[in-house]
């Protein structure tokens, strides 16, 4: 065992290890409904629960903050929901205005918060901004209650959910609870964005929860395999992220982003059949066809 | 109110205003082309920028950071079209991908050659409005605070842009295809349009904070586009609420005893603003929306209630049940309608206690039936329905058939004096009744 691989970077690289694999599940489903940016939202939407919450309390308390995220998340999907529904606001609109709305109350909030008398407010910020290399074996405990409980409702629901994710109006003509299955969607979206928060911030939740699914997308049109490969990304971009930054003592959440990101761009230039190489050598193999049958005096193909 | 404080209460309504009123100007773009969440990938996206431009020039404060800012914020923009029009990767994945990566270089670049750079991540986030007035450098005598005059050349970019290209950014903004065809490139508009708002961005980054940015950007934006369907209108409602929330956030700033983030309250402002006009605004309003719909299953309701009581008279019933169920309609809908009804003086109540009409109820009543067996026989004919199948559809139409298509359809028909069911179809009224609303 190498100097930099303390216990403590172990219990970061188990907290990451996990959650990267659970949003890469999840986000496979957010990005196939092209709600990539609801994590995002989310994420922000549940500052003010957590300041309510702890003004209601009156101290740090973990799972006080964790249900105030929790509802003022809620209270976010249901916004948008009624926007979708009665307004002419557009979905990309209805996101953007819930985060800049939501993250300035709690901010608001946050100002109250600093001038209670003491108030202990260490701890508040890392809960939204997150720090990575702060994670404690609570929270692992947390993100692997989270992980099981995730992965076992995919599981059960498997077959609905894949059928939603795809065509959510196929799913409701053929009787399937469509509304109910998309709401649950949200609810798995919201509870891994409420749980990974504390333990790595906003900006590498948004991003886990994206980048996996964006990357494997380009390697399979299974959903099974999409699944498997997104969950795999996270994971090993949690786990190769992690070493990296212990090792050259840099942020981890920025590196483990960064490592996903170099995925995706491998993902995109060399991914079989989708990849712009694989593309490029097809479209060349189309032209030089092409030629030798103009040449053989052959008629193009319509 | 002393000197000193006026000038700082002055200068922060100042400076959060002018950055506004910038910001929802060109918002109201992002949000007619969908992509209101490019002010927060910018905004996310410019760090690798600023941090180059600090590292190269050692200035933490300079016209490059801003250069370098609007290379990346125009990058992070182009990078994530790319991807979404040349592979499969849909808008907001692209967008999510190039965003976070570029966010994260910008950290670890931070973290790795400017640990002592004076680049605070929170004042970036969350913004120190609050300091900005304190920060000040001298102007023609005058002691000014550093973000002001950086704030007037963004508004006085952004106005002299909407000005200069206003008629190109109309097109771009409805029929990109539109303004291709009439020689102008939309995408050139566009770009111009991103590094506008990737400038503003920048500048509005340390006086304001980057959440109020995209809360300006759109928020206005979005109430305005509840108001009014012109452009023109709907930036210049865009441009009040903004002017308006700056105010108020600063105004309000001491709410409940406290000294609040006034940035966090120019967004809840504005956020409250918007819900309110999604509830009240005229046309597009939640509230004026239920309205019409009650307007309309209430005029329903009457109509058929009116239908029903002259098939009954037609047919010699004499006690019948209103079977308006049928027509989805609620019952306290149809309680109300029948309300109306009386006070109308168009049915009331016999000797024996049932429901007739009048004689003006029965010219109303006539004319809905007409409406009905004429579009059954229209339906019959023309469209070659099975009698059977003729009478659900007339049910629906029967209330949206206005005097004049009503006249088209008898003549169509050759004043047909019988529905394909064998009943007789009633003449047109004397007295023409009033067209149906909506």
């Amino acid at each position: 065992m190498t100097d930099w691989l303390t216990y403590n970077s172990l219990i970061v690289l188990q907290g990451v290890t996990l959650l990267g694999a659970c949003s890469g599940v999840i986000g496979c489903f957010a990005v196939l409904r092209r709600r990539s940016l609801v994590g995002d939202a989310l994420a922000h939407a549940s500052l003010p629960g957590v300041c309510l919450a702890y003004l209601i309390i009156g101290e740090k308390h973990f799972f006080a903050m964790l249900i105030g995220a929790f509802l003022s998340g809620l209270l976010g999907i249901g916004f948008l929901a009624i926007l979708r529904k009665f307004t002419r606001i557009k979905e990309d609109a209805g996101i953007a205005i819930l985060l800049s709305v939501f993250f300035g109350a709690g901010i608001v909030l946050r100002s109250v918060i600093q001038q209670m008398p003491a108030s202990g407010r260490a701890g508040l910020d890392s809960f939204i901004f997150g720090h990575s290399a702060g994670i404690v074996q609570s929270d692992v405990h947390w993100i692997t209650g989270l992980s099981a409980g995730t992965l076992l409702i995919v599981l059960l629901c498997y077959k609905e959910f894949r059928l939603v994710a795809f065509d959510p109006e196929f799913a409701q003509v053929q009787g399937w609870p469509a509304r109910l299955l998309d709401f649950a969607l949200m609810l798995l979206l919201l509870g891994a964005v409420v749980i990974g928060l504390p333990a790595v911030g906003i900006l590498l939740m948004a991003a886990m929860l994206i980048i996996p699914a964006a990357a494997a997308r380009f390697w399979t049109q299974r959903f099974s395999f999409l699944l498997l490969l997104s969950a795999g990304a996270g994971m090993g971009s949690g786990i190769v992220g992690t070493i990296l930054s212990a090792k050259f003592g840099v942020p981890t959440g920025a590196c483990i982003i960064l490592v996903c990101a170099a995925f995706f761009f491998i993902s995109l230039l060399f991914a079989p059949g989708r990849g712009v190489v694989a593309r490029i050598l097809a479209r060349q193999r189309n032209n030089l066809a092409l030629q030798a049958q103009m040449k053989a005096g052959e008629e193009p193909p319509p | 109110m002393t000197g000193a404080e006026f000038h700082q209460a002055f200068w922060t309504v100042a400076i959060a205003a002018v950055c506004s009123v910038s910001c929802a100007l060109l918002g109201c773009f992002l949000l007619l082309k969908r992509m209101s969440m490019l002010g927060d990938a910018i905004g996310h996206g410019v760090l690798p920028g600023i941090v180059l431009a600090v590292l190269l020039t050692g200035q933490v404060t300079s016209v490059y950071v801003l250069l370098g800012a609007m290379i990346f914020g125009v990058l992070t923009a182009v990078l994530s079209e790319t991807l979404a029009s040349s592979t499969e990767v849909t808008e907001d994945a692209g967008l999510g991908v190039v965003y976070t990566s570029l966010f994260a270089a910008g950290v670890i670049l931070l973290s790795v050659f400017a640990r002592h750079a004076h680049l605070d991540l929170d004042c970036v986030f969350l913004g120190l409005l609050e300091v900005a007035p304190l920060r000040t450098m001298s102007f023609l005598g005058f002691d000014i605070p550093r973000a002001a005059p950086t704030m007037a050349l963004a508004l006085g970019l952004t106005l002299g842009f909407l000005l200069v290209f206003w008629k190109e950014l109309k097109i771009a903004a409805f029929d990109p295809a539109l303004a291709a065809s009439m020689g102008f490139s939309p995408r050139v508009i566009n770009y111009l349009l991103i590094a506008l708002i990737a400038g503003n961005t920048v500048s509005a980054f340390e006086a304001v904070g980057l959440i109020l940015v995209l809360a300006v950007l759109i928020v206005p934006a979005a109430s305005a586009h509840l108001l009014t369907d012109r452009l023109g209108a709907m930036l210049g409602w865009s441009a009040c609420f903004a002017l308006s929330a700056s105010v108020l956030g600063f105004a309000l700033r001491g709410l409940g005893g406290f000294s609040l983030d006034i940035s966090g309250m120019i967004a809840v402002v504005l956020g409250v603003q918007f819900a309110v006009v999604v509830l009240l605004a005229p046309r597009h309003g939640i509230l004026a929306k239920a309205w019409r719909n009650l307007r309309l299953s209430l005029r329903i309701a009457a109509e058929d209630i009116l239908g029903t009581l002259y098939r009954a008279e037609e047919a010699g019933v004499v006690t019948f049940s209103l079977a308006l169920k049928d027509h989805g309609l609620s019952s306290w809908v149809i309680w109300l309608a029948h309300r109306q009804l009386v006070q109308a003086g168009w049915i009331e109540t016999n000797d024996k206690g049932l429901l007739v009409l009048t004689a003006s109820g029965r010219q109303r009543a006539q004319y809905v039936v007409r409406s009905h067996r004429l579009w059954e026989t229209f339906a019959g004919e023309f469209l070659d329905l099975p009698a059977d199948h003729v009478h659900t559809a007339a049910a629906r139409v029967e209330h949206y058939i206005g005097p004049k298509l009503q006249d088209e359809l008898a003549t169509a028909l050759n004043q047909p004096p019988i529905d394909p069911h064998g009943k007789a179809i009633p003449p047109s009224a004397v007295e023409t009744p009033p067209p149906p609303a909506n």
